[in-house]
């Protein structure tokens, strides 16, 4: 899944460590997550926007979003 | 989070269950060789090395519930997942040869060497596939 959790950190001066000890799981899990190889679970998508203070929305890309707006 | 609690858990376990097999699998060998156990203790012998065996599936299910990172345990279920496919995929095939008179009949704990053999593959998938470090 398509997300911004690059920009989002990045902007904060996070690096992908920072972020992993924010939200308390392994460094390879935000690489995953960042790289779209992994899609979080919800309660994992909500921290996520939780700690950016972002609605989920504007943290990940909805996949049928995503679809229409390339029809 | 790499070395997670539950990981290291996970490895202590591992480290027990194999010293346990070799303290249980030396002596039965011996044991069976001079002709030093015989009847019912000969069945319990026997069967004590397949406990730490045994232990490890556990261990592997034990560190499944206990870890909380659900990327890390998602490529453990990735790999025990591949680790059954392979091990119940040869031993279906090997089972038809055996059917019809093609190869020997191999001993039963085969199957779990081949399952570790799986497991082991499994990891280097997760690697292949997702940039994961190989773990088991």
């Amino acid at each position: 899944m398509e997300n911004r959790l690059r920009v989002l950190r990045a902007a904060r001066g996070w690096s992908q460590a920072d972020l992993a000890s924010r939200l308390e799981v392994s460094r390879q899990s935000v690489n995953a997550i960042e790289t779209g190889k992994y899609d979080p679970s919800l309660p994992l998508a909500f921290r996520i926007a939780e700690l950016f203070e972002s609605p989920i929305e504007d943290v990940f890309v909805s996949p049928s979003r995503r679809s229409s707006a390339a029809i | 989070m790499a070395n997670s609690l539950a990981w290291k858990r996970y490895n202590r376990r591992m480290i027990w269950l194999s010293l346990l097999y070799c303290a249980f699998l030396l002596p039965a060998v011996y044991g069976f060789k001079h002709e030093l156990v015989l009847g019912w203790a000969a069945y319990l012998v026997a069967i004590l090395p397949a406990l730490p065996i045994i232990g490890i599936f556990g261990a592997i299910g034990r560190y499944l519930v206990e870890e909380q990172d659900e990327y890390v345990r998602m490529l453990m279920v990735r790999q025990t997942l591949w680790a059954s496919g392979i091990a119940l995929s040869v031993a279906t095939v090997w089972g038809f040869l055996e059917n019809f008179e093609l190869v020997g009949h191999p001993e039963f704990y085969w199957i779990a060497v081949l399952w570790f053999g799986g497991f082991g593959i499994g990891g280097c998938i997760n690697r292949l596939t997702l940039g994961a470090p190989v773990r088991c």
